[in-house]
C-alpha cells in the first residue's frame, strides 16, 4: 500500500494510505484522548474528544475519522482543544450520574478516568428522563442513566457477532440502548466487554469486589479448544469475575457465554471435598490415606490374579498435559499396560 | 483423527484459527461453530463480512451460521460420503483440480477419480436429498475460490463412517491443492478444551507422548529408559468403548477413572452402567459427584482449572499456561498429587517439584514438544511441532511436503448408517451440544446464570413433523429407540430437517444417550452419535 508522509505536534510521520489521524498519531506514541474509540471497532465518532486542528481546515476535524493526506499538518494539543474536550466530558456528564462510589466499574472507568484527567467537576445533571432498564440477557444488567450512549456495545454485537441484538433509540438526552432483536443475543458480553462506562456490568458478580482489590489471574478457558485467554479474577479466594485483555490471544478480548460467565462451577457448594469410599453399599467420606491405600491395595491385587491388561484407565480432555502425561505413564509404567485412553471421540 | 493421520501423516489440524481470514472460501461442515467454537465462529463471520470470503455449510440442520452462507447444502444425517464424492466428481469434471499438485504430493488420484466416476449430482442427489444444482454451485465454488478452508467437528467424525468421512474432506482439499498453504487446510475444531494435549500427551492405548507407538521397540526402549523401567508393554491397549466390554466379558477387572463422565457421554449408557456393575474395583477422580462417580467404590476429590499450575494445548496446537488462581475446596487436591499418591503405594516414585518439572521431563521424550517450556509459554503459546528451543513452532502443518511423505487420496464408496429409518423407526434421531451448556452438563449446570438461560432439555422437532403427530410446541413428548426411551419437551424449529429430531447430551436426567447406538467406526472406534432412528409420539400425561 501507498504511504503517506503527515506531521503530527512537529513531528515527521509515515503511515499507509488510508489510515485514520488517530491512528497515525497512536503509531508515533502520541495521544490522543478518546472514549467511543475501540481497537476492535470500526470509528464510531460518538463522543467529540478526539478533536484535532488541521491546517487548513477551519473548524478542528475528529481524528478517529480523518483520513490521513500527505504534507497534512495535524495538532492534536492547543487549549482549544483542551476546552473543546472538556465542553465534551461535561455534555457527557449531564446525564451520567456520579455514583462511582457504587459502581462496579469505578477504577477501570474511561469516562471516570478522562472526568478527573480534565478537572470537570462543576456538573449539574439535568436529565430526567425515563428509561427502559430491559436488557436482552439475564447475566448482563442496563444502567440507562449511566450510558453515554457511545455505541461502543451496538457496534460490538454487530461488527465481531453480526447479530445486532442491540441497538440505539431515541435522540440527544433521552437516547439509550435497547434489544431491538432479543432473540438474536447470545449471552457473549462482548457489549459488556467493550462499555467504557459502567452501564453495562456484570449480574453474577455484583457488588462483590472493586478492581483494585482483586487479584488478576491469566489462564486458559476450560471450556471448548478454541484456548481464549481470561483472567479470573479472585478476591478472598474465590473467583468472583472474568476480565479479559483486549487484542491478546486467540480470542483478542472476546469469549463466549460459557466463557465469560460459565465460572460459578468453581465455588459450587456441590463441589467434592472429601474422598469417599464405599461401605455397605453407599459412598462415605474418609482419610486420603484410606481411600489412597485402598485404590493401590486394589490395582496391586487385580493385577497380580488377573494380569496387568486386567486394569484399565481412563485419562481426561478436561485435565492438564502435565496430568495426563502422569496417567498415561502411571498407567504403563506402574500398571504395566497399554489400556489408557480417553474421550476424544464422545 | 486417524482419517488425517492416515491421509497427511498427522490428525491435528493443519492451520491455524486466524489463518480463515486468508481463505477465499470455507467449506463448514458438522460444525455447529456459533454454539460449540463460538470465537472460531468470530473469525469466519469477520472473514466472510469484511473479506468477501464465500462460505459453503453442510449441514442437515439449519444452524445460525447458515444466515452468512453463499450456499447451504442439507444432506440426511449420514449422508457424508455421499456429497463429498458429489463435489468431488464437478470438480474433476469441470477441471478445477490442481494437476501439478496432485501430480507432485500426492498418490491414488486415478483410483480415486475412478471411484467419484459414478457420483453424478443427480446420483447424489437420490442419497442425500440435496438439488443437484446445488452441488455444482458448492464445488464450483469451493474448486474455484483458493484458497479454501475446511472446517469440521463431531457432525463428521461421529458416523459409523467418520473416518471415511473425514478421508473425503481430505480428498477434496488435496484435489485442490488446499493443504500446506495459508488459508487452506482441512480443520477439526476439538471440543473440548485439551481434548488435543490429551491425545499429544499418549491417552490414547496405542501411542505414547508426541504419537509414538507403543509397538515400536526403539521408542519402547527409550520409554523404559526414561522412567526407569525394565519393561513396558508392546501391546496396543483397549479403546474406552472396549474397556466397557471387556468389563462385560470379564476380561477388565477394574477401571481408573479421572475426570470423565461415561455415564452421560456414552452411547447406550443403559449398557455401560452393566458393564460398570460387573466390575470388581471402579474408582473415579473428579471435581463433582457424577452420575459416573456415584458408580464408583472410591471417588477422590480434585482440583478444577482454576486451581492448579498447567498447560492444556488447543485445537490448533498452540500449548498455552493455565495457573492457579484459588485453592481447591475442602481436601481435595489436584490430580497430579492423587496419581503419585497411588504410585507411591504400588511402590514407584511419580513426585514432582512442580508441573514445569514434568514439562522438562515431556519436552525430553517428545520430538514435537521438545522445545516447548514454561518460559517460553509464559506469554504466548507455541504451536507444536516445535523441535528444540531455538524452534518458533509451527502454526501451518504439510508446508512443501506431508508429514507421511506423500497425501493418500482414498477411493470410498458410501455406505448407509448402521441404523436406517423403517416402519417402526422412521425418525432420525442426532445429539450435540448448545451454547449455553458444555458435554455432560456437571459444570455448566451447577451455577445460576447459564441455567437461568437454558434450563431444561428440549427436543428440536420440525413443525410439518410436528403438525402430522398432534404435537404442539413446548409439549412433552417420548422418543424411543431399539435400546430405550425418554421424555423430553419438544421445541418445534426449522432448525431441524423434516424426520430430524436433535437432542443436547447434556443433561443427565432425561439422558439422550439412553437411546443412541453404540455401533462404532471400525478404525476411530468412534460411536455413531449422529444418526440413530427413533420414533416419536406424544407423552401420555
Amino acid at each position: 500500500m501507498e504511504e503517506v508522509k503527515l506531521i503530527i505536534d512537529g513531528n515527521n510521520i509515515t503511515v499507509p494510505g488510508g489510515s485514520t489521524v488517530l491512528e497515525a498519531a497512536r503509531s508515533a506514541g502520541i495521544r490522543i484522548p478518546t472514549l467511543c474509540c475501540h481497537e476492535r471497532l470500526e470509528p464510531i465518532g460518538s463522543c467529540k474528544m478526539c478533536f484535532v486542528q488541521i491546517n487548513g481546515c477551519a473548524e478542528p476535524q475528529q481524528a478517529c475519522k480523518t483520513r490521513v493526506q500527505d504534507t497534512m499538518q495535524v495538532t492534536t494539543d492547543s487549549e482549544q482543544l483542551f476546552s473543546m474536550r472538556r465542553e465534551s466530558l461535561r455534555e457527557l456528564l449531564l446525564r451520567h450520574p456520579l455514583d462511582c462510589p457504587v459502581c462496579d466499574k469505578a477504577g477501570e472507568c474511561l469516562l471516570q478516568d478522562l472526568a478527573y484527567e480534565f478537572g470537570v467537576t462543576d456538573v449539574h445533571q439535568h436529565v430526567n428522563a425515563t428509561f427502559e432498564t430491559f436488557y436482552p440477557t439475564s447475566l448482563i444488567r442496563y444502567w440507562p442513566e449511566r450510558c453515554i450512549v457511545c455505541k461502543r456495545c451496538v457496534t460490538a454485537c454487530a461488527e465481531i457477532k453480526q447479530l445486532g441484538a442491540i441497538d440505539i433509540k431515541g435522540e440527544g438526552p433521552t437516547a439509550q440502548v435497547y434489544p431491538a432483536k432479543p432473540e438474536r443475543c447470545e449471552s457473549c458480553g462482548e457489549c459488556l466487554q467493550v462499555c467504557p462506562t459502567g452501564a453495562l456490568t456484570e449480574n453474577l458478580s455484583r457488588y462483590k469486589t472493586r478492581p483494585w482489590l482483586s487479584k488478576r489471574v491469566m489462564t486458559t478457558c476450560t471450556y471448548c479448544g478454541c484456548g481464549c485467554q481470561m483472567q479470573l479474577n479472585v478476591m478472598n479466594n474465590r473467583v468472583v469475575g472474568m476480565t479479559v485483555p483486549n487484542v491478546f490471544g486467540v480470542n483478542k478480548g472476546s469469549l463466549c457465554v460459557k466463557g465469560r460467565f460459565g465460572y460459578e462451577f468453581i465455588n459450587s457448594p456441590e463441589r467434592l471435598k472429601k474422598p469417599l469410599i464405599r461401605k455397605n453399599g453407599t459412598l462415605q467420606e474418609t482419610t486420603w490415606e484410606e481411600a489412597l491405600g485402598l485404590v493401590a491395595s486394589q490395582f496391586s491385587r487385580i493385577k497380580k490374579e488377573y494380569g496387568r491388561d486386567s486394569i484399565a484407565g481412563i485419562s481426561s480432555a478436561r485435565c492438564t498435559n502435565e496430568e495426563n502425561y502422569l496417567f498415561q505413564k502411571f498407567m504403563r509404567a506402574v500398571i504395566g499396560t497399554n489400556n489408557v485412553d480417553h474421550c476424544a471421540r464422545l | 483423527m486417524a482419517g488425517l493421520a492416515a491421509a497427511f501423516g498427522s490428525g491435528a489440524m493443519t492451520n491455524p484459527i486466524r489463518d480463515v481470514l486468508s481463505a477465499k472460501s470455507i467449506l463448514l461442515t458438522g460444525t455447529n461453530t456459533t454454539e460449540n467454537h463460538p470465537i472460531f465462529a468470530n473469525y469466519v463471520k469477520e472473514a466472510i463480512v469484511k473479506n468477501g470470503c464465500k462460505l459453503i455449510v453442510v449441514d442437515p440442520r439449519k444452524i445460525d451460521i447458515v444466515e452468512l452462507a453463499h450456499i447451504w447444502l442439507r444432506p440426511r444425517p449420514g449422508n457424508d460420503v455421499a456429497w463429498i464424492n458429489g463435489l468431488l466428481h464437478v470438480i474433476i469434471r469441470e477441471n478445477l483440480h490442481d494437476e501439478d499438485y496432485i501430480q507432485n504430493r500426492t498418490t491414488g488420484f486415478d483410483e480415486l477419480r475412478a471411484c467419484v466416476e459414478k457420483y453424478t449430482p443427480e446420483y447424489v442427489s437420490g442419497i442425500t436429498g440435496i438439488p443437484p444444482e446445488d452441488i455444482v454451485e458448492a464445488a464450483v465454488t469451493y474448486g474455484g475460490s483458493k484458497p479454501s478452508s475446511i472446517l469440521y467437528a463431531m457432525g463428521i467424525t461421529q458416523h459409523t463412517n467418520g473416518t471415511n468421512n473425514v478421508k473425503s474432506l481430505a480428498n477434496i482439499a488435496m484435489l485442490c491443492g488446499n493443504v500446506g498453504v495459508v488459508g487452506g487446510g482441512v480443520n477439526p475444531l476439538r471440543g473440548q478444551n485439551n481434548v488435543q494435549g490429551a491425545c499429544d500427551l499418549g491417552a490414547l492405548p496405542n501411542v505414547y507422548t508426541g504419537y509414538q507407538q507403543v509397538a515400536n521397540e526403539d521408542v519402547r526402549s527409550k520409554f523404559a529408559a526414561a522412567w526407569g523401567v525394565d519393561h513396558l508393554s508392546s501391546t496396543p491397549g483397549l479403546t474406552v468403548t472396549e474397556m466397557f466390554g471387556g468389563a462385560e466379558r470379564g476380561t477388565v477387572h477394574a477401571i481408573y477413572v479421572m475426570g470423565e463422565n461415561p455415564m452421560v457421554s456414552d452411547p447406550d449408557i443403559n449398557h455401560i452402567r452393566e458393564c460398570i456393575e460387573a466390575l470388581e474395583f471402579f474408582v473415579v477422580q473428579d471435581i463433582f459427584m457424577t452420575e459416573t462417580a456415584r458408580l464408583a467404590d472410591v471417588v477422590l476429590p480434585v482440583a478444577c482449572f482454576a486451581e492448579k499450575d498447567g498447560t492444556f494445548t488447543n485445537s490448533e496446537r498452540k500449548v498455552q499456561r493455565i495457573r492457579k488462581a484459588v485453592d481447591p475446596p475442602g481436601e481435595a487436591r489436584e490430580d497430579r498429587f492423587v496419581i503419585a499418591g497411588i504410585a507411591r503405594l504400588m511402590g514407584f516414585p511419580l513426585e514432582y517439584p512442580d508441573t514445569r518439572s514434568i514439562m522438562q521431563e515431556i519436552a525430553r521424550v517428545t520430538p514435537s514438544y521438545a522445545g516447548i517450556t514454561y518460559e517460553r509459554i509464559e506469554r504466548d503459546g507455541i504451536t507444536w511441532p516445535c523441535t528444540s528451543e531455538e524452534h518458533p513452532g509451527s502454526p501451518i502443518l504439510h508446508v512443501g511436503t506431508f508429514t507421511r511423505g506423500k497425501g493418500v487420496f482414498t477411493a470410498i464408496e458410501y455406505k448407509d448408517p448402521a441404523e436406517v429409518t423403517d416402519d417402526e423407526y422412521p425418525y432420525i434421531l442426532t445429539t450435540g451440544r448448545v451454547l449455553q451448556h458444555y458435554h455432560t452438563g456437571s459444570m455448566t449446570r451447577r451455577g445460576t446464570g447459564l441455567n437461568r438461560l437454558y434450563p431444561e432439555l428440549l427436543a428440536e422437532l420440525n413443525p410439518d413433523d410436528a403438525g402430522r403427530l398432534g404435537i404442539g410446541d413446548g409439549e412433552m413428548i417420548t422418543l424411543s429407540s431399539r435400546r430405550g426411551t425418554i421424555t423430553v419437551k419438544a421445541k418445534l424449529t426449522e432448525r431441524s430437517g423434516p424426520g430430524v429430531v436433535f437432542v443436547p447430551f447434556h443433561f443427565s436426567e432425561a439422558a439422550i444417550n439412553v437411546l443412541t447406538n453404540s455401533a462404532l467406526d471400525p478404525t476411530s472406534k468412534i460411536p455413531e452419535y449422529k444418526v440413530c432412528s427413533i420414533k416419536v409420539e406424544k407423552a401420555s400425561m
